[in-house]
């Protein structure tokens, strides 16, 4: 699972344990909500909110600080890069490529993933056997070298991010799907499905598919977040979306040799990062307790 | 008239680890329209077994049907293709199984799930679909029908729940419906007016009826004709009250002195004494022979052909054999 992302969100989620337990899954989480539906609100509106630019570069407002900074102006609130480009549009049109990878991805991903696990789960033995041995491979296979290899080969962009990521995510899913079908295929309901006349296809997509709804949702939250990492990770490395596109990644990567005198051209897109992925997780974390107790250890 | 399903020398062989093990060996039997053969015997002795080779759903792959055939209304079940068979359950051959809390989808309403198979047999859609829906629940006698449509399993009881899957099980309505100890998880109350429903509905429809049960006094109630199975093989059939008075196996014997009764001044339960018999390693005579009171050397080496005692009644034990 998502390691690092994770410790951190479980961690919080302690805390709440200890204030409040009883009535922690009924509190709905307002703050990741927001955090969300503003990134979300912002990102699709960006082409309609009077920034800057994104791309506007101008060599004399290079590096002017955020407003609150000595020398900072309400012409640029959040300042500007090393080729003076207004940080806030770029933040903003950064959330779309973003959001935009992450959901797209995990949609992906989760689509290819579930089917993969209900025919495994439902067929058993060799189809079972197979595909399971198919997805111990892909699981052993890391991200980020897909992706490079992609990079290098055909060229980095947003289809290819997209591409290596769900190439590879697709087996968690496939996993904890086929977990659940084979639990399901016990249950009388699906023998006396089959004894009324139905078929594969019928009881897969009737009775099988719709009972594992909840957790797709719990598994999809809590990986939107980390593939957002993930997409960052490959645009710091280069390997992601190409420039001038911006992306959270890699402006981080662009401002880092100017972390000393300019901390907000790598800080804020990192500290964007920082509050979309936790928001995301967060509400999975909530989404998991409320609908799948089960899923614990996700 | 002839028999809706005729049952004959059905052998259902499960591979395991241990070996093959004849779950179902040489079973015979028929049902008539309007008959209910009762199908009784220890856990593992191929009760369950038998009605699933009937309907071909038997646990793949361990599980295979390697013998006999299957003939309803004269047509063989066993040479039929899954896409045939598919047709055919739900449509002809009707089952209700024993669990009621895990018998119907928990995420779908009741409405939604009675619906399916009315769909699937008859096409119906919109209003006259629902309609016959909230009539089949008013056959099972739920009251208020059409709001229990809208409910979900989680909101009824066990019997409700039963009294749903048995709503489905009829929807067709089906030439023989199996029922696999629908009554086991259900309060006595509520089992004692499901048998009268069943038989309500076999009445109505005119439906044969397979009733897999270990409760002996069930079958008292409901049967016509009782079957009783040991290691995989019917040792003794015949007309229930024939059956009862005049046991002729000893098995059917022990079974029928194990009952506990009332007022009898007993201190200790009567048990058949010794183990189930290991299906894997059956002994080369008579499955039985082992914990048989009255074995005698043949048993031990020759399995016991079937001999008529009475009409109607047939036993597969050497004691009745006229040397």
């Amino acid at each position: 699972m998502p390691g690092d992302t994770e410790a951190g969100a479980l961690a919080l989620s302690e805390v709440a344990i200890s204030t409040g337990p009883a009535y922690r899954s009924r509190n709905i989480p307002y703050v990741s909500l927001g955090i969300i539906t503003v990134f979300v609100l912002l990102a699709l509106l960006a082409p309609l909110l009077s920034l800057a630019d994104p791309h506007d570069q101008s060599l004399r407002n290079r590096f002017k600080p955020p407003v609150w900074e000595e020398g900072g102006s309400w012409k640029h609130a959040l300042g500007t890069d090393r080729l003076g480009r207004d940080m806030l549009s770029r933040i903003v049109w950064g959330a779309r490529v973003s959001l935009a990878a992450g959901v797209v991805t995990v949609l992906v991903a989760s689509a290819f993933g579930a089917a993969v696990g209900l025919v495994a789960g439902y067929y058993g033995g060799r189809v079972d056997a197979a595909l399971m041995r198919m997805t111990d491979a892909t699981m052993s296979f890391p991200v980020i070298l897909l992706a490079l290899i992609l990079a290098v080969t055909v060229g980095p962009s947003f289809t290819n991010v997209v591409v290596a990521i769900a190439v590879i995510l697709w087996a968690r899913y496939a996993r904890v799907i086929r977990g659940q079908v084979l639990t399901l295929m016990h249950l009388d309901f699906i023998a006396q499905a089959r004894l009324a006349g139905a078929g594969a296809w019928r009881i897969i997509t009737r009775h099988l598919f719709p009972n594992t709804l909840n957790t797709l949702v719990v598994l999809v939250t809590l990986q939107i977040g980390y593939v957002i990492i993930v997409e960052a990770s490959l645009s710091f490395l280069g390997a992601g979306i190409p420039p001038p596109t911006p992306a959270w990644g890699s402006m981080i990567a662009e401002g880092r040799e100017f972390v000393t005198s300019a901390w907000w051209v790598s800080m804020l897109p990192g500290l964007a990062i920082l509050l979309v992925v936790l928001a995301f997780n967060l509400l999975g974390d909530w989404l998991r307790d409320t609908f799948d107790p089960k899923l614990r250890q996700l | 008239m002839p028999p809706v399903v005729e049952v004959r020398d059905l052998q259902t062989h499960l591979v395991t680890r241990w070996g093959t093990v004849k779950a179902v060996d040489g079973v015979s039997f028929s049902v008539s329209a309007g008959e209910t053969l009762g199908l009784v015997g220890e856990s593992g002795s191929g009760k369950s077994m038998t009605c699933l080779s009937i309907v071909r759903l038997v646990p793949r792959p361990a599980a295979r049907i390697v013998g006999g055939s299957v003939l309803l209304d004269g047509e063989d079940l066993l040479t039929k293709t899954e896409q045939e068979m598919q047709r055919l359950r739900g449509r002809k051959v009707g089952m209700i199984l024993q669990d009621p809390m895990s018998s119907l989808n928990p995420v779908f309403s009741i409405g939604r799930q009675v619906r399916e198979p009315v769909a699937m047999y008859h096409g119906l859609r919109g209003r006259a679909l629902q309609e016959r829906a909230a009539e089949l629940l008013a056959a099972v006698r739920i009251p208020s029908p059409a709001e229990r449509l809208r409910a979900f399993p989680h909101q009824l009881s066990g019997g409700m729940r039963q009294r749903v899957v048995g709503a489905m099980a009829i929807a067709a309505p089906p030439r023989l419906l199996i029922a696999d100890e629908p009554t086991t998880s259900l309060d006595l109350t509520i089992q004692a007016q499901y048998l009268q429903l069943l038989e309500e509905l076999q009445r109505k429809h005119g439906l044969a009826m397979i009733f897999i049960t270990h409760n002996l006094g069930i079958v008292s109630k409901i049967c016509d004709r009782v079957a009783v199975m040991y290691a995989g093989r019917i040792v003794e059939t015949g007309p229930v009250r024939q059956l009862f008075t005049s046991p002729a196996h000893p098995y059917t014997r022990a079974l029928l002195e194990s009952i506990p009764r009332l007022g009898a001044r007993l201190n200790r339960l009567t048990a058949i004494e010794g183990q189930p018999p290991d299906l894997a390693r059956l002994p080369a005579g008579c499955a039985f022979a082992p914990r048989c009171p009255h074995v005698m050397e043949r048993c031990r080496v020759e399995a016991p052909p079937e001999f008529a005692v009475a009409p109607g009644q047939v036993s597969r034990c050497w004691l009745h054999a006229t040397a």
